[in-house]
């Protein structure tokens, strides 16, 4: 069965790659979308098994590098953590498939984007279900590199392209940092596979390198280094700046890849590493501080962008940032279970975007959009449910993992755990007004698009909307149905087993009542304050923004991360390179290498020449100056 | 079978085989001498074959031994293969029946002649990864300058003297002191035989000078910096064929020359000159990528990344560990498959469009639809995707630098970032983008001699990619046994110091 999960995905990228000239787009649909629904099928039953039988399996594919001590297998690894990954991979993959199937109709190139999406699925697959840190670093590259296929799919677009390079090569960024981590735990565990890895645990807690001369905490600089890697993939502070610029990719690539999957990577990646960071404390402050940065950043500047889809991409980046310092106060299962609800709303957010972007024919500003609820009311109410979920609306899904998130930081009960609580707080509070924005300046107020009349708009056909009504009933009840099973004391010990791994049990303490309703309160209120401000009284806007200017430009340029990279990195690197070229390469060593040499011996055999004058006289006299120099040195000597 | 003379015979077919060419009159039809070298030379990758079959994996020491005196008590011709050499020959045997097809229109004048060239050229390069004499291999070794001396000078482009007279003044230069070297090892040790010189060691007061001498020889055939400045030039003016040979199989020479001799001879001299390589493999890594990205000539990029590449090699073989040899060896192995296919690719554009300038493309994955995926899965494989055999050879390099040195393998693997930004900017402003040149889009996409010539390429890239066992399972007894000769010698050393 877990042969089929991994490779069905694969064997649909391989037919309708190669093949959709002999067997039609049609089919081509049919088998991507089909075999991924059976994949997401399968995996719904062992996920099922996991949970009521408690099922692990770890099988052997196939040898893959072999060298030395160094032995990696193919591998498919299911216990907790990989199922959970199984579920949400397949079912969101399956389900933008048969999205895609609408949303891409037009599109000449659609089999070539149905077996990338594939590609994806089964790239993906390979990354949750290895038992070694080489297959997980393979399925991260391969999922990377689907990414780049699909964020440039639109190859005709300069802009889409270089967005698609950017991503490769942020997330190589990242990768230097993943490779190295692995490098170093192959030097000190002589293995890459997780269970021998985290069984010699115990003997490496005190262990110290030496690097320029610093000693550092072996496990700290594993934990470090492997969060690089997180970092890239997941878009975090310093090394998010992909993230947003993938959004020139087709939307359900963002919905699958750049909301429920791959971002999630990183976040899986840690929580798969939990026998290795609870040995880490500074390493667990490190993934918090850049956890909740990323999550105040990200939300700030999502307030005032104007591309419906980069809103979204800001807000994920965002959610990615609690997921991660989630797993920085210890609360691995918590940051898995944000991760699970997330995959939903987040989804149903970017496809229902998808929707409204269909309607106004490539249109994505939200400034161009507005009044059109009732020409698109399932949409409408489609992404009404998401932003109620991703705010963290009380008794949908976002509110039970957000807010565990919020409560597990402040139970930690330290200074940073406090801190990391209460930027939760604010930054939920920003969720709250963004999301609401997005939902009122789109489908509330006048209509406000000059090129395309307001009777064309239209609702998405079917074959969109009910992926995105399957998506919904997630966001509604996954968190109140998962709940237990996620995050309850009893029963997660018990579910997750030891694929996740908590040196102390987390707190069974309840926060106070305060500070239990404060969270729920502040998303609540917020969205009349949002409807006055983006509705009633637009005319307020303008005046905010008027007053505060430098604060408005340094929040609409996103604190200015590109224009900083671009003048620190990719300047003066080409700047280097040209130097290098030309001035070392040219001046330096073919002037004085075999330029030089050439030069200096035409020279001499220019000069060589001159002594065959053919004058006799000039010979005999030179003969007779050597002669009698030879005579005179024989006589002295 | 095992009687025959294996090694002899596949170095002798090509060279008979061009022989025969020579003398036989062209026919009427145009590519009969083609379509009779490549014949031979499949015939040569058939035996090459049949030699790894035979190839006893779990045996270190050298097989298929021919042992003829030559000049008596002075030279022998002694020819034998082990673990690590029997892949160069596969490779040089592999490469050359698929180099041999892609000559096509672009040869013009004196076909023949070029089909003469390329497989003595064949014969030289089986003949260096098989010697097992000194003397042999030095000849050998320069042998292969000739030929490709005149295939740069004779079909080359416009500025084909200068280069291949750059190409031939630096590699004489370093050539000449491995000569040097070689007799005085004679004088030394009183045999040329590589075997003996393993058993019986050569004096560690003179291993420092000579491992210089033959270093110099070896740097600059990798190429490493900074005597790297040939192998831009040389390439752009050789005809793809050229190109192909070159960076495929004679920049391999000098990585097998720094296992069997650098490494094999002069163990301490290889030690205390450890941290000297490893400083010109990082610069050569940081250094010409960083190049590699300026440049406005797609076979100049891609030459330039071939000396990034030939940077991990020599990185990989001075951490003397059992992932960075291996490493290394996948690594010219993989680099051999990968930079053939890229020149092939650039040589395929460069026929219809004449310019190889990335300004005058863009978009052409609207018109060469198959030539973009191919393209795409070479460039992959030369970024070090995993899944390719790229991947696995830097992974196991940088893994084996670790182990040595922190700090080597932070710097080194930043080229892998870098390799990555110029290798998929190449892609992008060639075959992405809008169309607007209006002679794009006349452009033909593959034909079917292209397909299969570059999908022969692109399967071993990939399946070793997967599945890189039957290299590794090749080399494993060998390196693991040139290791532990490695580490025995350094400690007597070490103990006789004291």
């Amino acid at each position: 069965m877990e042969y089929f999960i991994l490779f069905l995905p694969l064997t649909a990228a391989i037919i309708s790659g190669f093949f959709s000239k002999f067997i039609g787009e049609k089919f081509c649909n049919y088998i991507t979308c089909g075999f991924t629904t059976i994949s997401a099928i399968l995996s719904i039953i062992i996920f099922y098994d996991v949970i009521f039988n408690g099922y692990q399996n770890n099988l052997l594919i196939a040898k893959w590098i072999n060298s030395g001590s160094l032995q990696v297998n193919w591998s498919i690894k299911i216990d907790a953590l990989s199922a959970v990954m199984l579920v949400v991979v397949n079912s969101i993959s399956s389900l933008v498939h048969i999205y895609s199937i609408g949303y891409m109709s037009h599109d000449p190139h659609k089999p070539r984007f149905m077996a990338y999406l594939s590609l994806f699925t089964f790239a993906m697959l390979t990354l949750v279900t290895s038992d070694n840190f080489l297959q997980l670093f393979f399925g991260w590259e391969g999922v990377g590199l689907c990414s780049y296929f699909l964020i440039g799919f639109w190859f005709k677009k300069n802009s889409a392209n270089s967005a698609a390079i950017k991503a490769f090569l942020v997330n190589r960024v990242g990768d230097f940092g993943f490779a190295l981590g692995i490098f170093l735990i192959f030097y000190l565990f002589g293995t890459v596979n997780y269970d021998e890895v985290f069984q010699q645990i115990n003997l490496f807690i005190n262990d110290e390198l030496n690097f320029l001369g610093i000693k550092v905490n072996s496990i700290d600089l594993i934990c470090i280094l492997l969060f690089i890697g997180a970092m890239g993939k997941s878009a975090q502070f310093f090394l998010h700046t992909w993230l947003p610029d993938a959004m020139e990719g087709p939307t359900p690539v963002s919905a699958l890849i750049h909301a429920a999957t791959m971002v999630t990577a990183g976040v899986f990646l840690v929580v798969r590493c939990s026998p290795l960071y609870e040995y880490s404390e500074f390493a667990l402050s490190i993934v918090t501080i850049i956890g909740m940065t990323t999550a105040i950043f990200a939300a700030s500047v999502a307030l005032v962008q104007d591309d419906i889809k980069k809103i979204i991409a800001y807000s994920t980046c965002s959610q990615l940032g609690y997921m991660f310092f989630a797993t920085g106060v210890g609360a691995y299962n918590v940051a898995m279970f944000h991760l699970f609800t997330h995959a939903f709303f987040k989804a149903l957010l970017f496809l229902g975007a998808g929707s409204v972007i269909h309607a106004f024919h490539e249109e994505q500003n939200i400034s161009n959009m507005g009044g059109v609820k009732d020409k698109l009311p399932v949409t409408y109410a489609l992404m009404l449910i998401g932003t109620l979920a991703l705010t963290g609306f009380p008794l949908l899904s976002g509110f039970f993992s957000k807010d565990a998130i919020i409560e597990f930081a402040y139970l930690k009960n330290s200074s940073l755990g406090y801190y990391a609580a209460s930027i939760g707080i604010f930054t939920a509070l920003l969720t709250s007004i963004y999301s609401w924005r997005l939902i009122f300046k789109t489908f509330h107020g006048d209509y406000n698009n000059q090129s395309i009349k307001i009777e064309k708009i239209h609702e998405s056909p079917m074959v969109m909307t009910i992926p995105l009504i399957i998506l919904a009933i997630g966001s509604i009840f996954a968190g109140y149905f998962f709940k237990d099973l996620f995050i309850g004391f009893e029963k997660s010990y018990q579910f997750w087993n030891s694929s996740i791994f908590f040196l102390e049990p987390l707190s069974s303490e309840h926060p106070p009542k305060w500070f239990i309703f404060l969270t729920p309160t502040l998303v609540t209120v917020s969205i009349p304050i949002a409807y006055y401000f983006f509705v009633k009284r637009k005319d307020l806007l303008p005046v905010i923004v008027d007053n505060n200017r430098p604060f408005y430009n340094f929040l609409k340029n996103k604190w200015y991360f590109d224009e900083i990279y671009e003048f620190l990195f990719i300047k003066s690197l080409k700047k280097i390179g040209l130097y290098f070229w030309k001035k070392i390469d040219g001046l330096v060593i073919d002037r004085f290498g075999p330029d030089g040499i050439s030069s200096i011996i035409k020279i001499l055999s220019n000069k060589a020449v001159k002594f065959q004058s053919g004058y006799i006289y000039q010979y005999a006299f030179i003969m007779l100056v050597g002669f009698s120099a030879l005579l005179t040195y024989l006589i002295i000597k | 079978m095992m009687n025959i003379p294996i090694l002899s015979l596949l170095i002798c077919v090509p060279t008979v085989g061009a022989l025969f060419i020579l003398f036989t009159k062209s026919t009427e039809k145009y590519n009969s001498h083609k379509y009779i070298s490549v014949f031979i030379s499949i015939i040569n990758f058939i035996l090459s074959i049949y030699l790894w079959y035979k190839f006893d994996n779990s045996n270190s020491s050298f097989q298929f031994v021919e042992n003829r005196e030559w000049i008596y008590g002075f030279i022998n011709y002694k020819v034998g293969v082990d673990g690590i050499s029997i892949l160069f020959v596969v490779l040089t045997t592999f490469i050359t029946p698929l180099c041999i097809l892609s000559v096509n229109s672009t040869i013009k004048n004196r076909l023949k002649d070029f089909l003469v060239a390329i497989l003595i050229m064949e014969s030289l390069m089986i003949g260096v990864f098989c010697s097992l004499d000194l003397v042999i291999f030095y000849l050998f070794f320069e042998g292969g300058l000739i030929p490709m001396f005149l295939i740069i000078g004779i079909w080359g482009g416009t500025r084909r003297v200068y280069s291949a007279f750059k190409f031939f003044l630096y590699t004489l230069l370093g050539s000449v002191l491995m000569l040097v070297a070689i007799i005085y090892i004679y004088w030394i040790s009183g045999t040329t035989d590589v075997e003996k010189l393993y058993e019986i060691g050569i004096d560690a007061k003179y291993q420092k000078i000579l491992w210089l001498a033959f270093f110099s020889s070896f740097a600059v055939k990798t190429p490493m910096w900074p005597v790297h400045t040939w192998l831009p030039d040389a390439h752009v003016e050789a005809p793809t064929a050229g190109s192909v040979l070159l960076a495929a199989i004679l920049l391999k020479m000098a990585g097998y020359g720094f296992i069997r001799f650098s490494i094999g001879l002069f163990p301490i001299g290889s030690d205390y000159f450890v941290s000297f390589v490893y400083v010109l493999s990082l610069i050569a890594i940081i250094y010409t990528s960083l190049v590699a990205l300026m440049q406005e000539d797609m076979k100049k990029l891609i030459a330039y990344s071939s000396v990034a590449h030939m940077g991990f090699v020599t990185l990989g073989i001075f951490t003397m560990t059992q992932q960075g040899l291996e490493g290394s060896i996948f690594q010219m192995i993989s680099h051999g498959i990968i930079s053939a296919a890229l020149f092939l690719c650039v040589g395929v554009i460069y026929e219809r469009m004449h310019t190889r300038e990335i300004k005058r493309y863009g978009g052409i994955v609207e018109v060469m639809p198959k030539y973009s995926i191919i393209f795409m899965i070479f460039t992959l494989g030369a970024l070090g995707l995993p899944g390719t055999t790229g991947f696995i050879g830097e992974f196991l390099i940088l893994m084996g630098a670790f182990k040595d040195n922190f700090l080597v393998a932070v710097i080194a693997s930043l080229g892998v970032i870098l390799g990555a930004a110029y290798m998929l900017w190449l892609y992008k402003r060639v075959v992405f983008g809008e169309l607007i040149n209006e002679d794009l889009k006349n452009l033909v996409d593959l034909n079917k001699s292209e397909v299969i010539i570059l999908t022969l390429l692109a399967i071993p890239s990939l399946y070793f990619g997967f599945y890189p066992e039957p290299l590794i399972n090749t080399v494993e007894v060998s390196v693991s046994n040139l290791i532990d000769n490695y580490n025995a010698n350094l400690e007597i050393y070490m103990a006789n110091k004291k």
